[in-house]
């Protein structure tokens, strides 16, 4: 890594550890969502930087663009601006609290020190091109595992859209089957009940 | 100089040289849009401000400059003043990986008219496309007013929606280059313009998809409806005023210019001539002329819409995008796979 490269990392590490910092400590959740957004972005720096940038465009078109707008969508929709004050402070969400941190400062301390030990992926001849990760993903060894996550993907949208029409019943007839050019059949998609009371 | 150093000044050229031409294309072209739909409407437009009215853009920019700018009770005002910047720097930053014209030998080393040739140059475009929608999406959320965040919603459901389409009508052209590179997919399509992308032969379907989506990309007609006036006054920058009104015209400008560079570079062969005779003159490589030849043809395609189709509806919007372009982008993508499968 050239001088430039390292202080160009420096730089984005701080912006991605201050806006993370945001999105913890900040009450209004539109304001956590949008730190999150510039958080994911300067993780996709520092991945471009350490020499894999098909990871550092996957980051933004995955997190930071698909994902990210799915959330500020809904928290517009619902118009938050103040966080609900959830009790949280009972002595079994302390506890799981606790656990939880505690189990992510052993990785972070074990991964670490494996970098100390071993020296960064960079230096090794890392390598991260789309077509090692198209390689290695439909090989044999991932193909199976790689075919079910989308089965997964694919029943988990089944499930949330039977949960959003209220269970398996008889459905609404679909808009489609109104006129076309008669009053405006509301969406199907989510932005519809704003569209009615609009 | 190092050569370090000497990469850097080059880059640091480059740069300038783009985004300067970038803001002149955009004043060029508020003018021109404006001259262009007058004709189409019988009439004549700005022709007051210089020869044919050509320094109306710069009397525009001078009156933006001395309005005051308002910002409303309640806003949130980091994000009310960040919207702006966002949407501009998000349309900026997508034209760092356009080859403007072939490379140029200047003083015994090479120099590609682009500022960076990635290796993944057509996923960064669509990675910061699709960052673009959070300009619009806070600037309708900080003004605090609910015509614009009803602009802003509509925007961000519609953007997100096409720009699927968007990045799967890119597919097919990246599977017959078989690199992401967008000098490669410029390379691919070399021999006349019987090898671009747009031809049947090729990858007509995509770029169907590809024109369609692009358009609601970047919120023009008939997929304007983040600004629709007759029911959301002016959409998301109803409450900004003066320079920073100025910027989100610029960005959506901007964005326009980069939908068609891109446009002309994966689907219309980039800086190749349509023959191959035509590529250079009295051995001057004529490929800047062609990339920008083709990008004008793009931009009046834009103003032609706009001065032409009427606004389709939200609710035609949302199932025209769901149900017909992305089932037939998927469609192209399999059929491109099939035939490439089938003959190789």
């Amino acid at each position: 890594m050239s001088a430039l490269d390292i202080v160009l990392f420096y730089f984005f590490g701080t912006v991605a550890l201050g806006s993370a910092l945001v999105v913890v400590g900040q009450r209004n959740p539109t304001y956590s969502a949008f730190s999150l957004i510039v958080t994911l972005a300067s993780l996709s720096a520092i991945f471009g930087l350490l020499g894999s940038p098909f990871i550092a465009v996957l980051q933004v078109v995955v997190y930071a663009g698909a994902i990210m707008v799915l959330f500020v969508f809904v928290l517009m929709l619902l118009n938050v601006r103040e966080e609900q004050r959830q009790d949280g402070s009972s002595p079994a969400f302390k506890a799981t609290a606790l656990g939880l941190g505690a189990v992510l400062a052993v990785q972070l301390i074990v991964v670490l020190l494996r970098a100390t030990r071993e020296g960064p992926a960079w230096a090794q001849g890392f390598d991260a091109s789309a077509r090692k990760v198209a390689e290695v993903l439909f090989s044999t060894q991932y193909l199976y595992v790689f075919e079910a996550t989308s089965i997964l993907i694919v029943s988990a949208l089944v499930g949330a859209l039977a949960l959003a029409r209220g269970g398996m019943g008889p459905v609404a007839p679909p808009p489609a089957a109104a006129p076309a050019l008669t009053a405006a059949p509301p969406a199907p998609e989510a932005p519809a009940p704003v569209e009615a009371a609009h | 100089m190092t050569p370090l150093q000497q990469e850097l000044l080059i880059a640091l050229v480059k740069v300038l040289v783009i985004f300067h031409a970038l803001l002149g294309l955009f004043s060029l072209m508020t003018y021109l849009e404006r001259r262009t739909l007058a004709f189409m409407q019988f009439r004549l437009g700005p022709n007051r401000v210089g020869p044919m009215g050509l320094f109306q853009p710069i009397a525009d920019g001078i009156k933006l400059f001395f309005k005051e700018e308002m910002m409303p009770a309640g806003a949130s005002r980091w994000l009310f003043v960040a919207a702006p910047a966002v949407a501009v720097i998000t349309a900026f930053l997508s034209m760092a990986v356009v080859p403007w014209g072939g490379p140029v030998h200047l003083a015994g080393r090479e120099i590609s008219l682009q500022i960076a040739d990635l290796d993944v140059g057509i996923l960064y475009m669509f990675a910061i496309t699709s960052l673009g929608v959070y300009g619009i999406v806070l600037a309708g959320w900080s003004s605090n007013n609910k015509y614009t965040l009803m602009g802003g919603l509509r925007s961000s459901a519609q953007m997100f929606s096409y720009g699927l389409a968007l990045g799967l009508s890119w597919v097919g052209v990246i599977m017959l280059a078989s690199s992401f590179r967008i000098s490669d997919i410029v390379a691919s399509q070399q021999g006349g313009f019987w090898n671009w992308n747009f031809f049947p032969t090729r990858q007509l379907l995509g770029f169907l998809v590809y024109v369609i989506a692009a358009t609601a990309e970047v919120n023009r007609t008939p997929f304007d409806l983040a600004e629709a006036e007759t029911e959301l006054v002016a959409g998301f920058h109803t409450e900004y005023s003066s320079m920073r009104f100025a910027l989100i015209q610029m960005a959506e400008y901007v964005n326009m210019i980069t939908v068609c560079a891109v446009g002309a570079s994966v689907f219309f062969g980039g800086w190749l001539a349509p023959l191959p005779v035509l590529q250079s003159a009295f051995g001057v490589d004529l490929g800047l002329l062609w990339f920008l030849a083709k990008l004008a043809c793009g931009l009046f395609f834009f103003v032609w819409l706009r001065g032409t189709l009427p606004r389709v509806r939200y609710d035609q919007l949302m199932h025209f995008g769901w149900k017909v372009l992305v089932p037939v982008a998927m469609l192209n993508i399999v059929g491109t796979a099939a035939v490439i499968a089938f003959f190789s």
